[in-house]
């Protein structure tokens, strides 16, 4: 009896898990393991691709100077949305765990709306509002302040204000559920204990919400530097990010040992620092926004 | 009587202040409910740079899409400011395009395929992984949810390079699966979250008043699994609806979902058409899960009744 039981323990879950590993296996972990095999086949003039070992994708990549750049360009970018993002989400984050629970509910609800807004959308609106015949120019030259539309699209500032725009609700939900979590009557005893609120805010409210900080954080500086979307949409020609290198090299040159190799670059890096992030933080905190 | 009982924590912070300051070389001239008025204002100040601050933000995060909205009405033949009276034409432009048409029933089944085959597959793990101890879990629950761990990108390129090697093309087959990997994780994070919740309590009782596993399972687990699994299914729809980063590499040429038409239209110009799609979308993906929370909402009142 206590022996089919388990048996029932050991054979089960691996069959209910079993076509969900098998997606996984199939469609994400040897795809991953055969790009990495496919970074030292060649193209050849002809378009041919030649299997073998062959460093030569990994010398260009790593060696000239233009990737480099641009790589670097990205993790700009990518990192001064993140601080614009925490910026900007903190207080509203705040505000929200602090209001009342009517004016709380629809806060949160609205917050909800961006994630179920097309990205190309939200990151397309902008061209309404900054564009030559947008809303901005037309309220300046309605006001008589310019005469011809100001160029205000289409650089690195307007990229970053499209990844801003894309990433602040990710932002503020992590710091809201980890500020949400925090025990009232922590900040009430710091109150009773002298400390004025700011005192309170700082000792006691800022600590405790650090950890939502630094998974909205996370999340924002993953997703900003993975896009190539934004570029494309809201950046000029010189406002590439590293995954418009991977589209290029992929879908445009058909070049596709040179994007495996270009593509495990932008894994290598966005990977260590997620898992920096979880040897220090751990990625638990992330999950929690999802309950 | 609110005097005794502090119902407000603004309230009740602010007499915990009067009271800490009272040991301090205070003026006495100054009588209690005096300050206790001026720290409520004091607060009131800061709450209300807050709250000022929050507004702020919300409008920058609705504004652009408001906008987005309302050009959509616009009666001009350009799509940009002034507007110039209120019209549908571009609504009707929309449901006379062939090629945004087509987009939309592509976007349909893809999202709805992708949404029936990930949650089946997520309620399965989540199963496993809640109900289960094996060996090497946390390793297992970790991989299920790596789709979301690498960048979408590179995941998008792994993909499409693998199955080309299988001789297998850009297709509708291979967005499917693209689709179904990487809503993979959030319909398992949703199901899994709630399945905890569920006490095993309730399946035993059922399986010692005779049910079999399976019984046990569709008559007890799963009606109460339901809302996980329905916002699971809508979840993986909406991702796979508006997803655009990785089917603009998997979709073969001359198949667009609603994203990609979107994105192919905005290189030639923000013509009025783009806001009226974008519109639509809108309510659809707004209004799917509202709807999907009414619903909900109207059943569980329903079976509570």
């Amino acid at each position: 009896m206590a022996q089919s039981a388990e048996g029932d323990l050991s054979a089960k879950p691996w069959l209910l898990m079993s076509p969900a590993l098998a997606a996984v296996a199939l469609l994400l972990v040897i795809p991953v393991f055969f790009i990495v095999v496919y970074s030292f086949w060649l193209r050849t003039a002809v378009g041919a691709v030649e299997a073998g070992f062959h460093l030569d994708n990994w010398a260009e990549v790593l060696t000239d100077p233009f990737y480099r750049d641009i790589l670097f360009a990205t993790i700009r970018i990518a990192f001064i949305t993140t601080v614009l993002c925490a910026v900007l989400g903190y207080i509203p984050a705040y505000f929200i765990a602090n209001a009342g629970r009517q004016h709380r509910l629809l806060l949160i609800l609205l917050l909800m709306l961006p994630f179920w807004i097309s990205y190309i959308i939200r990151t397309m609106s902008w061209i309404n509002i900054l564009g030559a015949s947008g809303a901005l120019n037309y309220g300046l030259m309605g006001l008589g302040i310019t005469s011809e539309p100001i160029r205000m699209l289409y650089n690195e500032a307007t990229v970053i204000l499209g990844l801003v725009h894309f990433l602040l609700p990710f932002m503020i939900l992590n710091i809201y559920v980890s500020l949400e979590a925090i025990d009232r009557n922590l900040i009430d005893a710091a109150r009773s204990l002298g400390s004025t609120s700011w005192q309170a805010f700082r000792e006691v409210t800022l600590p405790l919400s650090l950890p939502g900080l630094a998974a909205g954080s996370l999340l924002c500086f993953v997703l900003g530097a993975g896009t190539y979307i934004t570029p494309m949409v809201l950046g000029g020609p010189t406002d590439a990010m590293f995954a418009n290198l991977v589209f290029e090299a992929v879908i445009t040159q058909l070049n596709w040992p040179l994007g495996s190799a270009l593509s495990l670059v932008l894994l290598v890096v966005l990977g260590s620092v997620v898992a920096l992030y979880n040897r220090f933080l751990g990625l638990g905190q992330i999950a929690k926004s999802f309950q | 009587m609110s005097g005794e009982r502090p119902q407000s924590p603004t309230l009740y912070s602010a007499v915990g202040g009067v009271a800490g300051e009272r040991g301090g070389a205070e003026t006495p001239s100054v009588s209690a409910p005096a300050r206790l008025r001026a720290a409520l204002k004091r607060i009131d100040i800061g709450w209300s740079l807050i709250t000022g601050y929050t507004v702020a933000v919300y409008l920058f995060m609705f504004i652009p899409v408001a906008i987005v909205m309302l050009l959509a009405f616009n009666a001009s033949q350009f799509g940009a400011f002034p507007m110039e009276g209120l019209s549908f034409r571009w609504f009707v432009a929309l449901w006379n395009n062939d090629a945004i048409v087509r987009a939309f029933r592509v976007s349909f089944l893809l999202g709805g395929l992708t949404a029936l085959i990930s949650t089946t597959l997520g309620v399965l793990a989540a199963l496993a992984i809640v109900r289960y101890r094996f060996p090497g879990k946390n390793l297992i629950s970790t991989a299920l949810v790596a789709p979301i761990l690498v960048p979408e990108v590179v995941l998008a390129v792994a993909l499409l390079l693998f199955l080309r090697w299988l001789d297998i093309p850009r297709s509708f087959f291979l967005l499917l699966c693209g689709h179904v990997i990487f809503t993979l994780p959030f319909v398992l994070l949703v199901v899994q979250a709630r399945l905890v919740t569920i006490r095993r309590d309730v399946e035993e009782a059922a399986m010692s008043l005779g049910a079999g596993p399976i019984a046990t399972f569709f008559e007890v687990t799963l009606p109460l699994l339901m809302p996980a699994v329905f916002a699971g299914m809508l979840f993986a729809f909406t991702i796979s609806f508006d997803d655009i980063t990785g089917t603009l590499f998997w979709k073969p040429g001359g198949l667009e979902t609603v994203p990609t038409q979107i994105f192919a239209m905005l290189r030639h110009s923000v013509s009025p058409e783009i806001n009226a799609l974008g519109t639509v979308m809108i309510l659809l993906t707004v209004g799917l899960p509202l709807l999907g929370a009414g619903i909900a909402r109207r059943m569980a009142r329903t079976r509570g009744g």
